[in-house]
């Protein structure tokens, strides 16, 4: 493994900006190492080394211009495929948008690049961002880095691979129920879902839109504030962006202290059921937080436990309002078109054809409960849960400067294992939900293995407008953990085999 | 009891513009069914007086002056079309033949 592929995303930056390397060379060292272990990791859909050289000379050559550029210029990033990008496909994992070239870039892919960041590949994700897994890819399987046969996490799993096996030092996500935050935690990396509104849905192929939310992933919290700071901020193009600056996320990830905060944890997440393993590192970093001078406290939110099944009914209504577009008419998938079919017969084949099995199902159950008959009792109801979920955050808030909880329930499972069974795949998003459903901010950051000798994540839960917080004790933590194993949770990751060229 | 039958998820299938087989009607029916007792928790909280949430942040309507902007030339609206016929979408037939 090349040297340059294991430093930070702000050691790259600072070594390309003095000189000692470029990002042409930065860019090289990683397009090796993704083709030497991503034909085992799975994580990107498509990589076009010519283009990422161009990307990389370009960047070099705005820097001898004499163009100042930001702390990122030329760091190598992986893009999830659910971000619009004109020279590279776009399929948000469906085969309804094989091959599809947008006509557009979305915001972030623009401010990525007017950062000077080399996009190196789209990443693998779960069809339209509907998984916690990467298992409902149309394409491929992606394999978690600290065990082959296991998940890598969902729906961004292709990010999370791309960032834990070193192919990448920084990622792009999505997080509509945990789909951020949840691959960071099976991954020993750190993800970050920013305040919704926060960061822009321009050009982010819509899952649910009034879930929708980027952000960022690294191998540390610095990094991930590095990203954020770069992707966020108000956009006109988007009517739900927040027009406020973005949180000072990087100076409190340089901080990275707890003195005088006081940290909650959710006493209802205690009871409901993580493994043995999860709960142990969880319950030594609540210790840790209070040896760094943190005052904890036990917090009730007894609605959250309804978070995650007025999620199952949000989601899916807009999801089967959103995926209409899909329609066979204007660009994607067209299937049956025999000169006899009718548009509508054309288009439910095309849609039979073109989407996969968990889509199907959403889209079906969000149908189901926007009908009429069914509305009330399931659409009507579970957003009067959404509005106790916002409530009991309030009053949580009222009286600490952030939540804390594991981010999943349990470690990375075994590939398959949850394919057939819907249910218990939800599940795995049951303690990054609620802060989706009141758009406030969350973290996940590495808080050690579990017995099993697969990384555990540690979420801290901010309000809303609050992400700098979340930056503040995240990197609190990641300061006292690595002092105490010697250097990053991901040091202790098996090396990947890298393929000969 | 279940939560719902064979033929209303035949219905939604209609709905939902998808061409599903039966075999995949079957397997939704039973999927949906479990799901759908699943998230039919949320009825068990008392909610009354309690206004619903749309969304995670209160919004109001956003406006931008009403001017000429650059937008997609046809080409490039056009490019990932399906079928093109003189710079249009061509689509199958909206109608019934005898209409």
């Amino acid at each position: 493994m090349n040297e340059l592929v294991g430093r930070t995303a702000a050691e790259l930056g600072a070594l390309i900006a003095a000189g000692e390397t470029s990002a042409a060379e930065v860019a090289d060292a990683h397009l090796d190492r993704i083709a030497a272990v991503d034909g085992a990791v799975g994580a990107f859909l498509h990589v076009d080394p010519d283009n990422v050289r161009a990307q990389a000379r370009a960047v070099d050559e705005r820097r001898a211009a004499g163009e100042e550029l930001g702390p990122l210029a030329g760091v190598p990033i992986a893009h999830k495929d659910v971000f619009t990008t004109t020279d590279m496909p776009t399929t948000a994992g469906s085969k309804i948008l094989e091959g599809w070239r947008p006509p557009y870039d979305a915001t972030i892919t623009e401010r990525l690049r007017a950062a000077g960041l080399v996009i190196i590949g789209k990443t693998n994700m779960d069809e339209f961002a509907m998984g916690s897994s990467t298992e409902n890819s149309a394409y491929q399987v992606t394999r978690n880095p600290w065990d082959l046969a296991r998940i890598p996490g969902g729906s961004s799993g292709g990010s999370s691979a791309a960032v834990a096996a070193y192919e990448a030092p920084l990622a792009t996500g999505t997080d509509t129920g945990g789909s951020i935050r949840q691959p960071a935690a099976v991954t020993g990396i750190v993800g970050m879902k920013p305040t919704y509104g926060g960061s822009s849905r321009y050009g982010v192929i819509a899952f649910a839109s009034s879930l929708d939310t980027p952000g960022p992933f690294a191998r540390n919290v610095l990094d991930a504030a590095l990203l954020h700071e770069t992707m966020s901020g108000h956009d006109p193009r988007d009517s739900t962006s927040i027009d406020r600056p973005v949180p000072p996320v990087v100076e409190a990830a340089r901080r990275a202290d707890v003195a005088g905060l006081t940290v909650g944890v959710v006493k209802e997440f205690a009871g409901s059921g993580g493994d043995d393993g999860v709960t142990a590192r969880f319950t030594e970093a609540v210790a840790l937080l209070e040896s760094l001078g943190a005052k904890v406290v036990e917090v009730s939110c007894p609605h959250f436990t309804y978070a995650l099944p007025a999620y199952y009914i949000i989601a899916p209504s807009e999801v089967s309002s959103n995926l209409a577009r899909f329609d066979a008419m204007r660009y994607g998938l067209r299937v049956g078109d025999d000169g006899t079919r009718s548009a509508e017969e054309v288009m439910a084949l095309t849609r039979a054809e073109g989407f996969g099995a968990e889509v199907k199902r959403r889209i079906m159950l969000g149908t189901y409960a926007l009908s009429s008959g069914y509305y009330d009792a399931y659409y009507g109801k579970a957003q009067q849960v959404r509005t106790l979920v916002n409530r009991d955050f309030d009053a949580a808030f009222e009286r600490v400067d952030v939540l804390v909880s594991p981010t999943t329930p349990s470690t990375a499972f075994p590939i398959g294992e949850r394919a057939d069974d819907p249910m218990a795949m939800y599940l795995a998003d049951l303690w990054t939900i609620p802060s989706d459903l009141a758009g406030n901010a969350a973290i996940s950051v590495p808080c050690g293995l579990a017995d099993d000798g697969l990384p555990v994540g540690l979420q801290i839960m901010a309000p809303v407008l609050g992400d700098d917080r979340a930056y503040r004790v995240g990197a609190a933590v990641e300061r006292a953990l690595e002092d105490r194993w010697g250097g990053p949770l991901l040091a202790k990751a098996p090396d990947l085999a890298e393929a000969a060229r | 009891m279940s939560a719902i039958t064979r033929a209303e998820v035949a219905h939604l299938a209609r709905l939902s513009r998808l061409a599903l087989g039966d075999d995949e009607l079957d397997r939704l029916a039973a999927q949906l069914d479990q799901i759908i007792s699943a998230v039919a928790r949320v009825q068990e909280v008392a909610a009354e007086d309690i206004p619903p949430t749309s969304h995670a942040l209160p919004l109001t309507n956003v406006y931008r002056p009403d001017e000429v902007r650059p937008s997609l030339a046809p080409e490039q609206a056009l490019a990932g079309a399906p079928a093109v016929e003189e710079q249009r979408f061509r689509v199958p037939r909206i109608l019934d033949e005898e209409a």
